[in-house]
């Protein structure tokens, strides 16, 4: 049969069977990570910040539904594969347009299912996310490719899945005009960018602070993405330039980027938070959000210079979800207030974005 | 804002007696509020009129009132213990609509109580179809079509505007009572008179059916800042037109993309919202439309609902406590979450497995009901399994249901459906009935296609996929055959959820070398755990389940461990009393320093609590699953043995099957439960010790029971070997009787499925002893034979009537101190003789001053919790400890064992029927057991107690008015006694005309004369009783069969809810209520008092 492994670096290893692309040599390498959303998986698996890595989903039967063109978060997936403990045979949704087993073949994306995946989780939430590989080559081989993959640590894939070619959304007679850096940026946000009454340019990740002003924005929108924040360098230095002279907004990796802009450090968490589930508090109001989120690292509250505050925080494990600066207009968090896959309840942040520009 | 501090004492009002659509969830809920309350220091008062429940156990709050659930009564109990606040929205629809009638009354403004949880108005706005309908269309959500009614004609008029099908849904109803689809004027005519009378506030919603559309269920939580969360999605296998209580239904939702639940999760927030539950769990219900997509809301339960019991066993996070501390004033992100410890309340729970809760019926026990599933509740309980897969955690619920089937087909019983060809079989599938999951099966396993069923049923073809991948790996397992299993294949087929006895039939081998070939291939159970975070965080709870996986999660044990096996679902003969008996062995093993184990698959149960026991395996009690658990936690430290005495009978089977495979079964041995359960053993045993039995001998075929009949005399008692709560069995006066009673036992007869006659199945044949006094007795008895009567419970009806269905008093009214004494002496004779280590449970019937002995079971009885909050004796806590080694000698003076309260005052416990829900069905009491569930009443007297019992059973006694009296020729004289009592209570007589004559010439005036159902001269009982004219039946049975006059009237009295007795015994007990009721008004005191006083000398 079509029997596969997964080998993690450590030498942990799984069986399972091989679904979704083949790759030749049989092969599949990435940084693996969990994600414990219930519903979702094709807005997961076409979420940019996936990049280099390999998505193990914590819910057994993953492609009930199927998949269709209209929950496509970007035009192709970027992560390096997927794992499941069912994969779906006969999807069922009045939506649906093809299987995800389909799909995954499509986009050249492999996959392995009939994994232990609950094991998987409870290791990696231990020994920490670390690269691995799986597919239907022999232990050895995968165990090897799984040590050579050098994981997500001080890699910039903003650059890599960030669009060659400025391309603008939204209705020329919108209200407000953003430029939004593109480290890898997600359907929904632009969706609730023109929702809230915006024209918004998607600039590539390398565009400067000059040329990005020279646009006379009302404010600019950094986007989510994937990999190590402190590699984006190029990116830091063009929203140092920014702030102050233009209200900023950004989510998960443009927060980390904001905030390292402002002065303070990011680090890298042991396995990240990947779900759909995960309590906010908003700290001025103590209302709590659920909130969708990915990411791996997070930005160190004590390295905050005076005049940024925390405006978000975990309640399970108090981390810094939220940052801003009230004097250069701008603010960020760490979640996805686009949701997509997730929860709607922080979507308000849109309208506070258009609020602060507004008012500028 | 934490704890409110301005509140001190709180009340709580429990669900009352188990009923169908309001079962042991509330239980569940009620003692989880009741434990959160206290621990937060508030003064917590109970009311609840049902003694078999947890929550009504002194411990569990500081005035504990088993008083009927009306508001006279709670007007009494909240002048006397003057609470701050009432909680509403733990006790079901009988809780919520029982606050509703006490602020109505103005009860609460008088005593100055504050609702808290949910006010009146939001519990009206959702309950009440109309403004519910008004509240959504206003905040933009859709509804079907629909318009209100409050009459036939309106109802038609609207049925007419809408077209048909239509669906009648009255308010403030549960267990969709009175609801029913409509296809035509004329059906919707009958369907809405039943509807009007459903509702207390005789309020119909006349609504566009949508049959056919996905149904879902969202478990929400709101705090008083406003904090929503969705703990829990639910999606219904049966859809739209099946009630969610009737149906299978899965957790998480399966089927829909993130958008379409996000959409859901949004809508369901903006209901609870707007309907202004402040604090607390909800229930949303949705349908949606399987073509396009498009999303309606059908109801919002605001309160703790039996899918919040399922949601929170499904999820870990425990719907009721939270709902509890935020009523008190705690907001989410201020309360922990006990599983994780570090994270807080303030979260969804991310599963990462598979919930399927099945339904559990009981039409078998109901002669004339049709067996077809609809809008309206008939499940008299259910079931959950856990997997980490669909199609296991199926198959895991249908062992789970204890019907006799093995999983989903692949087993003796799916030989039933060979008969049918396809396209029966197909056309079967149409009709929703509990069988349609297994028809499914063997529809696909003959090649027809998913398309085909989905257009019949409306199934979702992804589950019907999986069904197909059941079929296609049975498929593939018959033709490799056991030889040609490898570990790959063992592996597929368990995580396909095929139990070893499916395997076993599929090969046909025996299931123990199925189970040696499984281990022996290297196939072993894993456990993993429920943990509300599908592992990103450490769990702290051991609350497990099995799949075969790699990783198994069970850890060290610390202490020896004691496994108590729970009772499985509720079913008519048991039900939450068993619960009951298991908690409180949890509870006194836990404290004498044991490690418990728990293991049952009741969703709706406190046993399965994750803090009841150290830990929960929430499995089938088969003996495959129960096995596994045992041979599992040996591995990993000591095992004391198993206890299989608690839950009733379905542990029981389980022994000998334990015992061989060298788990130890602690407490009476499986050698002398089989010496009592055996016919000929037991008849031997009582003759040893000379206790008189009534006369009777087996019969395989009609002439040997015609033979034994004539010997023994008639009536006889009929009944196969090997039954429950009396199943099957039947009273029989004549030989042409005896013939049809046994060609209906024969396998080719109506009641075949018992099991057929047979040698080793022989008919039992008893002599019936007419008009005899039953007593139940409750005893324990220690290993050194010290022996502990708990308590002697004379029955009200007369022998003959199931001692699940009669009533019956502690102390016995009328048994003479030396029966008495007596009947003490068998008990302690048949326990020593018996070597019981535990409980012993012996029915007597007295007859003539002479004691016969009907039955011994060396376990756990339905009379257990209600002894034990008659007398204050924690029997279940004795015996298990007892079980354990302890002596009653040392549990004395350990202080658990305290002696008896008794002599100052009377307890009564009533039988509950459900009887309102099969108007079909004849009420007459007879052998074979039917009620759900029962109330208690308890007082200085018998009378009142007893007139507190009827009326805690809805069943309230007039204080004046007529009394219809229809006798049965053997009950004239006693009827005559009753007669006189009631005419001398000021009660005019109406009575039929043999009645009448007897009546009157015994100086009794009967004012009415009434003719028989259907002669066209004068008024007969039924048109009497529907006109109002009528305040108390007696009736008792004449002949039987569903046609007789007596059924009409009985129903009659059902239907507009005059109060009946079937037994001349009751009425007295009634007259004598009524006479009490007349001298002085009814005076509540709590448990607590009654138990503080008079305690006797501790005999043992
Ligand atoms: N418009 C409708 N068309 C078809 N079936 C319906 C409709 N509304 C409700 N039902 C069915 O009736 C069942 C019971 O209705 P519901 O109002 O939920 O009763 P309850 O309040 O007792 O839960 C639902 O579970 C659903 O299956
Ligand atoms: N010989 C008898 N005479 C009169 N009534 C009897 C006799 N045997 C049984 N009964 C009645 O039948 C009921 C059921 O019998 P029982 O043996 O208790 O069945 P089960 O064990 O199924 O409960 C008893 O509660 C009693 O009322
Ligand atoms: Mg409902
Ligand atoms: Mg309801």
């Amino acid at each position: 049969m079509n029997g596969a492994q997964l080998v993690l670096a450590d030498g942990e290893t799984f069986e399972g069977i091989a679904v979704g692309c083949r790759p030749d040599d049989g092969v599949a390498t990435g940084e693996v990570v969990f994600n414990t959303a219930l519903a979702g998986y094709q807005e997961i698996l076409t979420d940019p910040s996936y990049a280099g890595q390999i998505i193990t989903f914590t819910y057994p039967h993953i492609g009930n539904y199927g998949v269709n063109e209209r929950d496509d978060e970007a035009r192709r997936p970027r992560c390096r594969g997927v794992i499941v403990r069912d994969l779906a045979r006969r999807p069922s949704s009045w939506r649906a347009t093809d299987d995800l087993d389909g799909f995954l073949k499509r986009h050249e994306v492999a996959g392995i299912a009939g994994i232990d995946t609950r094991r998987l989780t409870r290791h990696i939430r231990r020994a920490g996310a670390m690269p691995g590989a799986f597919g239907t080559a022999d232990r050895a081989t995968l165990l090897e490719a799984a040590r050579a993959d050098g994981g997500t640590d001080g890699c910039d894939l903003a650059s890599v899945v960030t669009t060659p070619e400025p391309y603008t959304v939204g209705p020329d007679d919108a209200g407000l005009f953003v430029v939004a850096y593109d480290f890898g940026i997600k359907r929904s946000i632009l969706d609730q960018l023109v929702g809230a009454g915006c024209q918004v340019e998607v600039v590539p990740a390398a565009t400067s602070g000059a040329d990005v002003l020279a646009r006379a924005p009302d404010g600019v929108f950094l986007s989510n993405g994937p990999g190590d924040p402190a590699a984006v360098t190029a990116a830091r230095s063009s929203v140092e330039d920014l702030l102050g002279n233009v209200p900023v907004f950004g989510i998960c990796l443009g927060h980390q980027i904001m905030s390292l802009a402002l002065g303070a450090q990011t680090f890298k968490l042991r396995f990240g938070h990947h779900g759909g589930n995960h309590p906010v508090q908003h700290l001025s109001t103590g209302r709590v959000e659920i909130t969708s989120q990915n990411h791996n690292y997070a930005v160190d509250a004590a390295t905050l210079p005076t005049g940024s505050v925390v405006t978000h925080r975990n309640l399970n494990d108090g981390d810094v979800e939220g940052v801003g600066t009230e004097h250069l207009r701008a603010f960020s968090v760490q979640y996805h207030p686009e949701a997509g896959p997730g929860p709607h309840d922080a979507r308000y942040l849109f309208e506070e974005f258009t609020q602060l520009m507004r008012a500028s | 804002m934490p704890r409110r501090d301005d509140l001190e004492t709180i009340l709580l009002i429990g669900s009352g007696p188990i009923i169908i659509g309001q079962a042991c969830e509330f239980d569940y809920s009620g003692t989880q509020a009741c434990r959160v309350l206290r621990e937060e220091g508030y003064r917590v008062v109970l009311v609840n009129s049902n003694p078999a429940t947890i929550m009504t156990d002194p411990g569990f709050a500081d005035a504990t009132y088993i008083e009927p659930l009306d508001v006279a009564t709670l007007a009494r109990i909240i002048d006397k213990e003057r609470p701050d606040a009432l909680l509403p929205t733990l006790g079901g629809q009988t809780g919520l609509n029982l606050a509703i009638a006490l602020h109505e009354a103005g009860v609460l403004d008088t005593y100055g109580v504050e609702m808290i949880g949910a006010n009146v108005e939001a519990i009206r706005t959702a309950e009440d179809r109309q403004r519910f309908k008004l509240a959504m269309t206003e905040i933009g959500l859709t509804v079907p079509p629909s318009g209100i009614a409050y009459s036939i004609d309106e109802a038609l008029r609207v049925g007419d505007e809408l077209a048909y099908p239509v669906i009648v849904r009255p308010a403030f109803i549960l267990g969709g009572g009175g609801t029913g689809i409509a296809h035509d004027r004329h059906e919707l005519k009958r369907l809405a008179e039943r509807g009007l009378a459903a509702s207390p506030i005789s309020e119909i919603l006349i609504e566009r059916s949508i049959a056919g559309w996905k149904e879902y269920e969202l478990e929400v939580m709101r705090d008083h800042a406003d904090n929503v969360v969705v703990i829990c999605s639910i999606e219904n296998l049966d859809p739209m037109g099946v009630h969610t209580g009737e149906s299978i239904t899965v957790a998480p939702a399966q089927t829909l993309t993130d958008v379409e639940y996000q959409l859901m999760r949004d809508a369901a927030f903006a209901c609870i919202r707007r309907i202004g539950v402040e604090t607390g769990g909800s229930n949303v219900q949705f349908a949606v439309n399987p073509q396009t997509g498009e999303m309606v809301i059908i109801e919002m339960n605001p309160r703790v609902s039996r899918s919040s019991a399922l949601a929170s066993k499904a999820t870990g996070f425990p719907i009721a406590k939270i709902a509890a501390k935020l009523a008190v004033g705690y907001r989410l992100d201020e309360i922990r979450n006990d599983i994780t410890r570090e994270t807080p309340a303030s979260f969804e729970p991310a599963i990462d497995y598979v919930v399927t809760k099945f339904p559990r019926w009981a039409f078998e026990k109901l002669p004339g009901s049709n067996p077809v599933l609809g809008t309206q509740m008939q499940s008299v309980g259910e079931v959950m399994a856990i997997g980490r897969t669909f199609c296991e955690s199926l198959q895991k619920a249908v062992r789970s249901l204890e019907t006799g089937r093995l999983g989903v087909n692949c087993d003796p019983a799916e030989r039933e459906l060979d008969a049918l060809s396809d396209e029966e079989l197909v056309l079967a599938t149409a009709v929703p009935t509990p069988d349609r999951i297994f028809q499914l099966e063997a529809a696909l396993r003959r090649f027809v296609s998913i398309e085909r069923l989905q257009e019949v049923t409306r199934i979702d073809p992804w589950f019907l996929d999986q069904i197909l991948q059941i079929v296609e790996e049975r498929d593939r397992l018959g033709r490799l055959g056991l030889d040609g299993a490898t570990r790959d294949d063992w592996r597929r087929a368990k995580r396909l959820g095929f139990s070893d006895g499916q395997l076993a039939y599929l090969w046909n081998v025996a299931e123990a070398d199925v189970r040696a070939r499984r281990l022996a291939a290297g196939v072993h159970v894993t456990y993993k755990t429920v943990d509300t975070c599908a592992a990103e965080f450490a769990a702290y709870t051991p609350y497990h389940y099995s799949t075969y996986e790699d990783e198994d999660e069970i850890a060290l044990l610390t202490k020896p461990a004691v496994v108590i096996l729970g009772s499985g679902p509720n079913r008519i003969g048991q039900g939450v009393e068993f619960d009951y008996c298991c908690v409180h062995a949890a509870f006194a093993l836990h404290d004498a320093g044991f490690e418990t184990v728990m293991i049952n698959c009741n969703p709706e149960t406190v046993s399965t609590d994750y803090d009841t026991s150290d830990r929960l395996f929430f499995e089938p009690l088969t003996n495959e699953d129960v096995l596994n658990v045992c041979e599992r936690l040996q591995q990993v430290g000591e095992v004391l043995g198993v206890i299989v005495s608690l839950g009733g009978q379905t542990p029981l089977k389980l022994a000998h099957g334990l015992e061989r495979s060298g788990i130890p079964v602690l407490g009476t041995t499986p050698a002398s439960i089989d010496a009592a359960e055996d016919r000929e053993q037991f008849n031997a045993l009582c003759d040893r010790l000379d206790i008189p039995q009534p006369d009777g001998a087996i019969a395989t075929n009609a002439d040997d029971a015609v033979a034994v009949a004539n010997a023994i005399g008639y009536p006889v008692l009929v009944r196969p070997s090997y039954v429950l709560g009396g199943r099957a069995m039947q009273i029989v006066y004549d030989d042409t009787d005896v013939r049809r009673a046994m060609a209906e036992l024969a396998h080719t007869g109506s009641l075949g499925r018992e099991g057929g006659l047979s040698a080793q199945r022989p008919a039992l044949i008893d002599r019936f002893l007419e008009d005899a006094t039953e007593v139940d007795v409750d005893a324990v008895r220690d290993r050194t034979g010290a022996c502990l009567i708990g308590g002697v419970m004379e029955h009200i009806e007369e022998a003959g009537v199931h001692s699940g269905d009669s009533a019956c008093a502690i102390p016995p009214p009328t048994l003479s101190a030396e029966v008495v004494r007596t009947i003490e002496q068998y008990t302690r004779a048949l326990a020593e003789e018996l070597a019981v280590v535990g409980l012993l449970n012996v029915q007597y019937a007295v007859k003539d001053r002479r004691v016969y002995v009907i039955e011994a079971n060396p376990r756990a009885s339905r009379t257990v919790p209600f002894v034990s909050k008659a007398t204050g004796v924690p029997l279940a806590k004795v015996a298990a400890r007892v079980m354990l080694g302890a002596t009653l000698d040392e549990l004395s003076t350990e202080g658990l064992l305290r002696p008896p309260a008794a002599g100052r005052h009377v307890a009564v416990k009533e039988a509950v029927l459900p009887f309102n829900r099969f108007p079909e069905v004849d009420t007459i009491l007879g052998p074979e057991m039917r009620s759900t569930g029962e109330v208690m009443g308890i007082d200085r007297t018998f009378g009142m107690a007893f007139a507190k019992s009827q009326a805690g059973a809805g069943n309230k006694l007039p204080d004046k008015g007529t009394v219809f009296f229809s006798l049965a020729d053997r009950d004239k004289d006693g009827g005559l006694v009753a007669a006189r009592r009631f005419f001398g209570l000021g009660f005019s007589i109406a009575a039929t005309a043999g009645t009448a004559r007897l009546l009157e010439e015994n100086g009794v005036r009967v004012d009415t004369i009434v003719a028989k159902v259907g002669e066209d001269v004068g008024v007969d009982g039924v048109d009497l009783i529907s006109t109002g004219k009528v305040d108390l039946v007696v009736n008792t049975p004449r002949g039987r069969g569903p046609r007789t006059d007596g059924m009409h009237i009985r129903r009659a009295a059902i239907v507009h809810g005059v109060a009946c007795v079937t037994t001349v015994a009751a009425a007295l007990a009634a007259a004598s209520g009524i006479e009490e009721e007349a001298q002085r008004d009814a005076e509540v005191r709590s448990l607590q008092e009654y138990h503080a006083d008079g305690q006797l000398r501790l005999e043992v």
